[in-house]
Formats: C-alpha cells, sequence, structure tokens
C-alpha cells in the first residue's frame, strides 16, 4: 500500500466559455506514486494538470492538494504553488536570467532563502539532471533537451511535493528526449510524486503506477500500466494506443 | 539545433546607397540646399544677419570669468523640467499600464478616462487647465505646474509604451513564475519587467524626445526655459532669424545627442545576448 493522498480531485468540471473542457473528472494521487496521463490531443490533459497548480480555474468540484482546497483564497494558491512544481512543453525559462539564477529565483524570492543557501541548493539539483557545468550560461545557449532538464531543476530547487510534467519531450529534437527521460526516470526512483502527460510510451511502461487515458474532457480508463498496455477495457483506449504504438 | 549560417553576401555588405559615406553626402547635400534657400529667401527680403550679436546670449567672459547667457540658463531650465517629467511620466504610465492589465474594474476604467482624456484634448488646453485650474486648488508654482502637466501628458504615451512591452512578454514566463510560486509584484519585478523593459527602450526615447520638444509649451506660463529665453531674447533685440534658429539648433543637438546615445545602449544591451 501507499502513503496517504496528496493530490486529490472530485468531479471536477471545467468551460472555456461554452465549451466543456473537464467533464466528471475524478482523479486520486498518493504520496510516491506516479501518474502518466495520455489522450489524444485537445482531450484535456494539459487542463487538469494546470488546474492543479491554479494556471487554471475549474468552475465546479473539488481540487485538494496537499490537504489544501483550491479556491478563490490566494493564499492557498501561493501555497499550492510552492509545493507543486511544473514543467512545461516550452521549458519557459527566464531567458534574462543565467541558469543557476533561474534556479535561485524560487527559492530566495518565494521562499526567503539566502543567495548562498540557494546557490548550493541550484548546484545540487543541476549535478542531478547532469549539467552542472552549465550554470553560468544563458538559457539560450543551451540545447533544448538541457533547457528542459535546466526546467526540471528549477522547479526542484523549490522541493515540492509533486511535480507536474505537460508533454515534457515533444518540442525536443529525437536525440535530446532520452536525456530529458533519463533524468525524470532519476526523479521517479528517487520517490518523487509525479503526474506526466506524455505520449512516451516505454518511459510510462518503466515508471507509471498508474495509467490515466482521456478523451473529450473525461477519464475513460485508469489502469496499472500492465493492465492498461496489455488489455485496455475501451475501445477508445484500444484505438489510441494502437495509433500511437505503430508509431 | 540547425547551425547559423551568415546571411548572404549582398545582404551582409549592402549596396552603395546604403552606405555610411553616401547619407553622409545626402545629408550634406540636404542641408546645404535647405541653408541656401534661407539665405537666400533672407537677403531678399533685405534681413540684416547679426550673427555676432548672437554669442553673448550664450555666454560671455567677463574679466576672464565665464558667465552663462540666456539660452543656456533656459536650457538649463528645460533640461530640469524634462528630467522631472521623464521621471514622473514613466511613474504613471508604469501605475496605468498596470492598471489596465490588472483584473480590478474600477482600476481599468480609471486608466482608460485618464488615457481617452488626455489624448483627445490638446496639449496648450490642458496646461492652460493646470495653470489656472488644478495650480491654484493644489498651490503649484510654475514650474511644477509645468512638469505636472507634461508628465500626465505623456503619461498615457508612456503608459501604452509599457503596456505593449509588458503584453510582448509571452505568456509561459507568466505561468513559470507562477509555477516557482512567485506573487505577482514579484513576478512583474523579477521576471516579467526585466524581459518588457528592453523592448520598451526604443520607444521610450521617443518620448522622452517627444518631451524635450513639447516642454517648450511651459513658455506659455511664462516659465523661464529656452523658448521663454528665445523669446524675450528677440524682443528686445529683434534678432528674429539669428535666436530662433539658435533656439531650434539646441534642441536639435540635444534631442539627437539623446537618440544617438541610447541607440548606443541598445547595441550594447542586444550585444550581451
Ligand atoms: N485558454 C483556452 N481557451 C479556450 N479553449 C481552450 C483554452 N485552452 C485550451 N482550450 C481548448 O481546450 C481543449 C483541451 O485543451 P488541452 O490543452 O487541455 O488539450 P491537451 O489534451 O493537452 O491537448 P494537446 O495534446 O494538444 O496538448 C482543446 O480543445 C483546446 O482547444
Ligand atoms: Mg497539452
Amino acid at each position: 500500500m501507499k502513503d496517504n493522498v496528496v493530490i486529490e480531485l472530485e468531479g471536477v468540471n471545467k468551460w472555456f466559455g461554452d465549451f466543456h473542457v473537464l467533464k466528471d473528472i475524478d482523479l486520486k494521487v498518493r504520496e510516491r506514486e506516479r501518474v502518466v496521463v495520455c489522450g489524444p490531443s485537445g482531450s484535456g490533459k494539459s487542463t487538469v494538470i494546470r488546474c492543479i497548480n491554479r494556471l487554471e480555474e475549474h468552475q465546479e468540484g473539488r481540487i485538494v492538494v496537499d490537504g489544501q482546497e483550491l479556491d478563490d483564497d490566494t493564499r492557498n494558491v501561493a501555497a499550492v504553488r510552492r509545493e507543486v512544481g511544473m514543467v512545461f512543453q516550452q521549458f519557459n525559462l527566464f531567458p534574462h536570467l543565467t541558469v543557476i539564477e533561474n534556479c535561485m529565483l524560487g527559492p530566495t524570492r518565494a521562499r526567503g532563502m539566502s543567495k548562498a543557501e540557494a546557490r548550493d541548493r541550484a548546484m545540487e539539483y543541476l549535478a542531478r539532471v547532469r549539467i552542472p557545468e552549465q550554470a553560468e550560461k544563458y538559457p539560450g545557449q543551451l540545447s533544448g533537451g538541457q533547457q528542459q532538464r535546466v526546467a526540471i531543476a528549477r522547479s526542484l530547487c523549490m522541493q515540492p511535493k509533486v511535480m507536474l510534467f505537460d508533454e515534457p519531450t515533444s518540442a525536443l529534437d529525437p536525440e535530446m528526449i532520452k536525456e530529458v527521460l533519463d533524468v525524470m526516470i532519476d526523479l521517479a526512483q528517487s520517490g518523487m510524486t509525479m503526474i506526466v502527460v506524455t505520449h512516451e510510451m516505454g518511459f510510462a511502461r518503466t515508471v507509471a503506477d498508474q495509467m490515466v487515458f482521456m478523451d473529450e474532457g473525461r477519464i475513460v480508463e485508469t489502469a496499472p500500466p500492465e493492465r492498461f498496455f496489455a488489455n485496455p477495457e475501451s475501445e477508445r483506449t484500444k484505438l489510441f494506443l494502437s495509433q500511437i504504438l505503430s508509431h | 539545433m540547425a547551425a547559423s549560417r551568415p546571411p548572404p553576401t549582398h545582404l551582409r555588405r549592402g549596396r552603395w546607397w546604403n552606405a555610411p559615406w553616401f547619407d553622409t553626402l545626402q545629408f550634406a547635400v540636404f542641408t546645404g540646399a535647405l541653408l541656401w534657400l534661407t539665405v537666400a529667401g533672407a537677403m531678399n527680403m533685405g534681413y540684416n544677419w547679426q550673427w555676432y550679436r548672437v554669442p553673448r546670449f550664450i555666454y560671455r567672459v567677463v574679466d576672464g570669468e565665464l558667465i552663462w547667457g540666456p539660452l543656456i540658463k533656459g536650457l538649463v531650465v528645460t533640461l530640469e523640467i524634462t528630467a522631472w517629467s521623464v521621471v514622473i511620466t514613466l511613474a504613471i504610465g508604469l501605475v496605468t499600464a498596470l492598471l489596465r492589465l490588472s483584473n480590478s474594474f474600477s482600476g481599468r476604467i480609471v486608466a482608460k478616462v485618464y488615457l481617452e482624456a488626455v489624448r483627445n484634448t490638446p496639449l496648450l488646453i490642458q496646461i492652460y487647465l493646470f495653470y489656472f485650474v488644478l495650480g491654484p486648488i493644489i498651490g503649484l508654482d510654475r514650474f511644477w505646474v509645468g512638469v505636472a502637466c507634461l508628465s500626465v501628458f505623456e503619461g498615457a504615451f508612456a503608459c501604452e509604451v509599457i503596456r505593449a512591452g509588458i503584453l510582448s512578454v509571452p505568456r509561459g514566463q507568466w505561468e513559470a513564475s507562477d509555477g516557482i510560486g512567485l506573487g505577482r509584484v514579484q513576478g512583474y519585478r523579477y521576471v516579467i519587467l526585466p524581459q518588457a523593459v528592453p523592448l520598451m527602450l526604443p520607444p521610450l526615447t521617443g518620448l522622452v524626445i517627444s518631451l524635450i520638444k513639447n516642454s517648450a509649451i511651459v513658455s506659455v506660463i511664462a516659465v523661464f526655459d529656452l523658448t521663454t529665453e528665445g523669446r524675450n531674447i528677440i524682443a528686445d533685440t529683434f534678432l528674429s532669424f539669428e535666436i530662433w534658429m539658435t533656439v531650434a539648433a539646441i534642441y536639435l543637438v540635444l534631442t539627437v545627442t539623446l537618440s544617438v546615445f541610447v541607440s548606443y545602449l541598445e547595441h550594447r544591451v542586444r550585444a550581451r545576448e
């Protein structure tokens, strides 16, 4: 049995104007659990994880992160965001800051840590993503794979309880995908709680405790990877898997 | 990553009509023609040029001591007005830009009303309003009435420049800033504005230049700036051609120096990236 629940979504509904993006989403993620979310484009995968750290607001249902319910109270939102790291498809590094400054900004400004301590911590995580030697460069001087690893280190510097990844490798050239996935596998093995939106099914098989398949705003199927890949229940999951695995 | 190749030769070198020497030649011919027209025109109307009387309004040397003339004193006042106005203009521009971008409905309305009011009334009327209405109420002297009026006027333009700069920073930067737990003010301060300011710099230079030029308006409320001094000298001496040309030249030197300086700065900023 795994530990206590860190993220809980209960009957979450969301609309963009008239468009019903998320329909009755229920999801529980326990501590140290790794959840991989997949599904066709436009099915609402990004929207779900963006709701978890309130980059998007949901209109119905409950989202509880680490015991804090996400509502209009901005203090809750700030508290939740400090506990939830987010890695984006487009990296979103701060181009005007060096790699190490990118990593130090959150700890010094949002957590009030001293510069020296933040620098030590940043170096530690840059070493973990295997690019300590790039610390003084600007993001623009790095390759895509390196940038994404910096983005992961930047999030880790906040020592979050949960890491969210939104298609972290889909903006990368093929030869760089592996270096990023390797870092993520390390992270999973170190016991980080993770929700990962990805179509890298090899990665999913390696690390996932739970697979979540979404289509048209709904969670269609949730299953452990062995069953999910070998023996999916829903026809839509089968169709999706046959398309994605044939690549 | 694709290796960056140098651009084709014809783009790198430029054609002869883009060369600096040709620019200079063009400029010289043009200025020469203009000068000739003026001089010829003045001769036709029998204007009596007395350039030798002009320098003393710029400086005099009495007993080996340098004494600045009224034009330089006026220039100093113009510079003072401009400097104060730049600071206040930027403050007003930043605040209204943030109001316009805020979630507060009343904040956005206040900003919008201010912008429309300022942009759709003549500057001359604004300075009269400030001088005859607001000045007495708040108890500002002329100098500060001038500064306040110019700042409020240019603040509306600064607001648009600053707003556009802020909006041109990609959305993902806000999301990353939120994602590492920075608040709104911190996000602006450490993430958004440092990226937006370099983008605002060129249009803000234009704004400072227009401030220098528009500062001449304070002469209507008898602040002793460059324009007022020039007019007073002419009233005494009737040297209208010489003095107005000199005044224009001083403004020109000021604005051109500024734009050269800023393009140098921009160049430095870009080189660093
Ligand atoms: N800000 C927005 N306003 C309106 N519609 C939006 C907005 N963001 C997303 N959508 C729509 O919501 C739907 C779900 O978007 P979402 O980004 O969550 O899908 P996704 O599953 O992540 O897809 P992809 O694989 O393409 O990233 C899409 O149809 C998208 O067009
Ligand atoms: Mg997406």
